[in-house]
């Protein structure tokens, strides 16, 4: 189905069929006190002319870079072929249309997203996407307090290897519902969840860990997942879908695997544009597919026997079910969505593994360049994905600085997570050997 | 639509209940609330022990076009949840007013000015038609 706007004849004749004069008249039950008239910060429509100029200087401006930056959202290739095909007419929308059953290519698509996603996280049911991997945690925390009834304390567990960004998302959403997050302790050599100090008897309703972890540890997955389901807790699972590849899927963590895994799926075919649009996901045992949140695409045959595609679950969203929703947030971010489909689908399963080797050489062969550098070594022992943290004997901004006049970003500033002079760094399989040995060049002179 | 059972008392939004002789309150949707919903997907019960507020939501049954709560029509706690419905909710649409149970609570009070007769309940269906 194309996206065509609306005639003024199209637009007469609903007005008329409902019997308003315009279309001021629909927004006749809002009070005029209560309307902004003017936008006095936005400014004048542009022309196409205009505006394409405006945002290529505005672009311009971000220059280049040579990006050695992770910390939650990766530059990974993205093959040509993947948006030229999102972008064509009948995909080039950021939301599933109504009357969703109209656009069966869509909603196909998606299907064929749930079916990728159940694979990769080794879980049974993927939603149809949620918002971005932030909200996607506090979301599944809220899913497991409904899914987890018997266990009333609204306490959620977080390994300390999650996202802190995540935890103050998940916060903002869920802690006005009554939602409480706690984080547990850390071990200071490994970065991971320090075992022999757990906390005992919280009866949390949940355990949220991310592998990788986002200092770039790999957590030990297994035996957190037992000790959530031992303490009576969900387990939820954060997961980097590219790390997925390589590494035991969160559906096969532990003895049972974990309830709920979520993540940002932005690594598959989303560029980093400035942090957004990107587009969560989500997947969860059969047993708690009612639970979740968002919309769900099933296959079907029509009344002529003929397989189709509808929309199910949507009679939990807010458009039917208002305040009782499921969700209030259960943005399906179709375009982003359709672009990570079709990544997957031309990279295959081999490809995205070829991916995520590639990074992780690369990312071992910058470490151990920077790790050659004095003043420079590992912050956290063990093994690692793609991103590694780094201690420094100085402060880290102004060697940052100092990169960033010859046009590149040397990784992530770590100093505040960790509590010591700290630095994240990252080489997907978008860095040539050139590349990496050009940072590792700029971090000796700056350090000098 | 077939008669009403004699035996139950109603509410405003189409819940019945019947007064078991345990002193007991069974409830269910009734026969026009399944026929409006369509055919039920999934039940959400309340748990066993859950205390319960005349009015107040207890249950969520959906169908493929609609979720709409199931209210107590008295105040109590839950004896029993019809567990069957887990796997075949159809049931509330086949049989509303048997198989189709969904809750069977201990009342804390019964106060019966607030349900319906299947004569007053008749007359409501009769008022949606016109």
């Amino acid at each position: 189905m194309p996206f065509i706007p609306h005639t003024e004849k199209d637009t007469r004749e609903m007005l008329d069929a409902i019997g308003a004069e315009s279309i001021e008249d629909l927004f006749d039950e809002i009070p005029q006190e209560l309307r902004i008239e003017h936008l006095d910060a936005i400014p004048e429509a542009l022309g196409e002319m205009e505006i394409s100029r405006l945002m290529r200087e505005r672009a311009a401006r971000d220059g280049t870079p040579l990006c050695f930056i992770g910390a939650g959202a990766y530059e990974h290739h993205i093959p040509t072929a993947v948006w030229d095909i999102a972008t064509r007419g009948e995909y080039y929308s950021a939301y599933t249309p109504y009357q969703a059953e109209a656009s069966q290519g869509t909603l196909q698509t998606i299907y064929e997203y749930q079916t990728m996603i159940t694979e990769l996280t080794g879980l049974d049911v993927s939603n149809a996407s949620l918002y971005d991997g932030a909200s996607g945690l506090a979301e599944a925390a809220l899913m497991a307090v409904r899914a987890n009834r018997k266990v009333k304390t609204n306490l959620i567990l977080l390994a300390p290897g999650v996202n802190p960004v995540y935890e103050k998302v998940a916060r903002a959403i869920a802690g006005g519902q009554g939602l409480r997050f706690e984080w547990l302790p850390q071990d200071a050599a490994t970065g991971n969840v320090a075992f022999d100090k757990l906390p005992e008897g919280l009866n949390p309703v949940a355990v949220v860990m991310q592998q990788p972890t986002f200092p770039g540890t790999l957590e030990d997955v297994d035996r957190l997942t037992d000790w959530a389901h031992a303490e009576g807790a969900l387990a939820i699972g954060i997961a980097n879908p590219t790390s997925l590849a390589l590494m035991k899927a969160p559906g096969h963590w532990g003895g049972e695997g974990v309830d709920i895994a979520c993540g940002e799926g932005q690594p598959f075919g989303v560029p980093l544009s400035s942090g957004g649009p990107y587009f969560g996901f989500m997947t969860c045992r059969q047993q708690h597919v009612r639970q979740m949140p968002g919309r769900i695409v099933g296959r079907t045959t029509d009344l002529e026997g003929k397989p189709g595609f509808a929309l199910t679950l949507q009679a939990r969203e807010q458009h039917i079910r208002r305040t009782k929703a499921t969700s209030n947030i259960c943005t399906n971010q179709g375009l982003m969505v359709t672009a990570a489909t079709i990544y997957m689908s031309l990279l295959g399963f081999e490809g995205i593994a070829r991916v995520a080797k590639s990074s992780h050489a690369n990312t071992a062969r910058l470490v151990e360049g920077l790790c050659a550098i004095d003043g420079i070594e590992r912050l956290y022992e063990g093994p690692f994905f793609h991103e590694v943290a780094l201690k420094f004997d100085r402060p880290v901004a102004p060697v940052l600085a100092r990169l960033a006049e010859s046009n590149i970003l040397g990784g992530f500033d770590l100093t505040e997570y960790a509590g010591t002079d700290a630095l994240l760094v990252c080489a997907t399989e978008t860095k040539t050997a050139a590349d990496i040995d050009k940072c590792v060049a700029a971090f000796r002179e700056a350090m000098a | 639509m077939s008669e009403l059972p004699g035996d139950l008392l109603y509410t405003n939004d189409h819940e019945w209940l019947r007064r078991e002789s345990d002193g007991s309150v069974t409830v269910g949707i009734t026969e026009h609330a399944a026929n409006a919903l369509g055919d039920l997907v999934y039940v959400e019960l309340p748990e066993v022990g859950q205390d319960v507020d005349a009015g107040g939501e207890m249950a969520v049954v959906e169908s493929v076009k609609a979720a709409s709560d199931v209210y107590a029509p008295v105040a109590g706690t839950v004896r029993a949840v019809n567990d069957e419905l887990a796997d075949d909710p159809e049931k509330i649409n086949a049989d509303p007013y048997g198989d189709g149970w969904i809750v069977c609570i201990d009342p804390s009070e019964f106060d019966e000015g607030e349900l319906m007769t299947p004569d007053a309940y008749q007359e409501l269906l009769d008022d949606l038609d016109d």
